[in-house]
């Protein structure tokens, strides 16, 4: 049995450990956090927040529609999310107009969750874990799932990581050196939707935000060297599920879902570095004045 | 004059830089322009002026082989334009970057050698040399850890001309780099791309709205309106004639007393939006 918190952190988390579940869940929680620090990043640079919450949101409905057909809700995730960042990107090729196209996609995957929920008759308690996430809840063979589509989204990111990155901060002159922008959007969005399906897992669709955009938008106030963001990002979203896993094991707190506890550490840890680039600025101007001279004013010729 | 005299060990004749051959261009069969023939000699620092809307960018979207023309020929050093040369180097107009964009200015010009390359990057060396050589060129190697978010548009412009040039290419199209400048700094990066074009002998296309920070540097203009393409030495195709048959309404061109040329006349109120 639990033996209650300790300061030797050690001890605490090999008590943790005893239970199959809690094993399962760090797992699970250690891989989502390293596929979607990843991601993450990606979306940040790529500023498409806004699919990763809509695929999020189109992944309910795949959910729904598993639930409802008796089949493992994390394929309804897959199937649907994957669909959907299909379609989002074959519709909105150019980041200036894509969140209008992944509007009226999500717009139209909600109807189809919306119908699936309707079908559905069985207890709300499905409908709730894949909303806010069942990090607990994870089997062995989910986690093996988990690991296996991370080794595959990994192997396409290396594979594909300076074009993609390419693409991401300099869409026109990669498209003038060839880079095929639409199948790289494509192949995002499928690498996006597999992260959030399985990210869904461990926070819920409400809250996948925290995993796959927080920990990316700190890591670029932290850094701004690509490689090392990527770290970063991988790295807060790990301690923000170890900790959220950690803290919700102890009474009194054992009665919290963890997803509150990870989405609060990932968002404390952002104020933090929000704070933390506020001052550096401040910082910055009053010791380095800047050595750029005032602009001329504009001539009116 | 007397016959042409080739400097030795120099390869004789040379093929054009870009050989137009009556092209006709536009989108879903709106005509953008029509008729357009002309060459540009290597190593040749040209300006392509006009209108809002006449078809500038378009006709980069051709060299850079984005697009085809409907009609008539184009050649870029000699072969059709294909999409992904590594000859030419391209600052197009930018909205993507802005102050949010918190990544070091030596990763975009490092993208510019190495980024369309697939897998692990081996000769990461190489590609670093490439880039702070480019940097050191446009004599931004100070910038290159600054983030390009944080950049003024002069800085972002020589960060985006260190990109463009980082491939070594022999030809240069670079779209607008003087809007949103101040005259200063419009000085200081048209004397970069000047020595640039001298040094390398790149050829070089410059987007402007305005000629006369350019007028000193330039061997042709590139002239742009009224759905036709005018092209020559800058005297010769910016006089009051040859603009007005461009038009095909009477245009003056006046010079002021330091060489400052204004045309009048010349703004066609039908031309509407960038293309």
């Amino acid at each position: 049995m639990t033996a209650g918190f300790s300061w030797n952190i050690v001890t605490d988390f090999r008590d943790i450990w005893n239970y199959a579940f809690m094993r399962q869940a760090y797992e699970a929680g250690t891989i989502v956090a390293i596929l979607a620090g990843i991601v993450g990043y990606f979306v940040v640079l790529r500023r498409t927040a806004f699919a990763a919450h809509a695929l999020g949101h189109v992944g309910f409905s795949g959910a729904a529609a598993a639930v409802v057909y008796g089949v493992n809700p994390v394929f309804g995730l897959l199937v649907f999310t994957m669909g959907g960042g299909v379609g989002m990107a074959l519709l909105g090729r150019r980041a200036s107009t894509r969140d209008i196209e992944i509007g009226t996609v999500l717009a139209f995957m909600m109807g189809l969750g919306l119908i699936f929920l309707s079908l559905y008759k069985g207890y709300a308690t499905e409908a709730y874990s894949i909303l806010f996430g069942d990090i607990e809840g994870v089997s062995v063979s989910g986690v093996y799932l988990t690991l296996e589509g991370a080794i595959v989204v990994l192997i396409v990111l290396a594979v594909i990581y300076r074009p993609l990155l390419f693409s991401s901060l300099d869409e026109d002159v990669a498209e003038a050196k060839g880079l095929p922008l639409l199948a790289l959007n494509v192949v995002f969005m499928l690498l996006l939707a597999v992260a959030i399906s399985f990210a869904v897992q461990v926070v819920g669709i409400l809250l996948v935000f925290a995993l796959t955009v927080t920990p990316a938008a700190t890591a670029v106030r932290i850094t701004k060297r690509p490689t090392y963001a990527v770290m970063c990002s991988v790295a807060i979203a790990i301690v923000a599920i170890w900790a959220g896993l950690f803290i919700s094991w102890w009474p009194p707190y054992s009665q919290y879902p963890p997803s509150f506890f990870i989405v609060t550490i990932s968002f404390v840890i952002y104020m933090l570095a929000r704070m933390g680039s506020y001052l550096s600025d401040r910082f910055a101007h009053r010791f380095a004045p800047s050595v750029d001279p005032a602009p001329v004013p504009k001539s009116s010729s | 004059m007397s016959a042409i005299e080739y400097p030795p060990g120099s390869r004789v004749p040379e093929v054009a830089a870009i050989r137009a051959r009556g092209v006709k261009v536009g989108y879903r069969g709106a005509v953008v322009w029509h008729d357009a023939t002309f060459e540009v000699g290597r190593g040749e620092f040209v300006a392509v002026i006009g209108p809002n809307g006449a078809g500038k960018t378009t006709l980069f979207r051709l060299l850079l082989g984005i697009q085809r023309p409907m009609a008539g020929s184009l050649e870029v050093f000699g072969a059709p334009p294909r999409r992904g040369s590594p000859r030419i180097g391209y600052v197009p107009q930018r909205h993507t970057i802005d102050n949010d964009t918190h990544v070091a200015a030596d990763v975009l010009v490092h993208l510019g050698v190495s980024g369309t390359h697939l897998g692990p990057e081996f000769s990461i060396g190489a590609a670093r040399r490439a880039t702070a050589e480019a940097l050191a060129a446009v004599g931004a190697s100070e910038l290159g850890s600054k983030p390009l978010g944080a950049m003024s548009g002069g800085e972002l412009q020589r960060i985006f001309l260190a990109e463009a040039i980082s491939g070594r290419p022999e030809m240069l199209l670079l779209d607008e780099p003087l809007s949103n400048l101040d005259m200063r700094r419009t000085r200081e990066l048209v004397e970069l791309v000047h020595g640039l074009v001298r040094s390398r002998r790149v050829t070089t296309l410059l987007v402007a709205h305005d000629i006369n920070p350019l007028i000193e540097c330039l061997d042709r203009v590139i002239y742009i309106a009224n759905g036709r393409v005018a092209n020559g030495p800058p005297e010769e195709v910016l006089t009051s004639a040859s603009l007005s048959e461009l038009y095909g309404v009477p245009v003056e061109v006046l010079h002021d007393s330091r060489g400052n040329i204004v045309i009048v006349g010349g703004e066609n109120p039908h031309e509407k939006g960038d293309a």
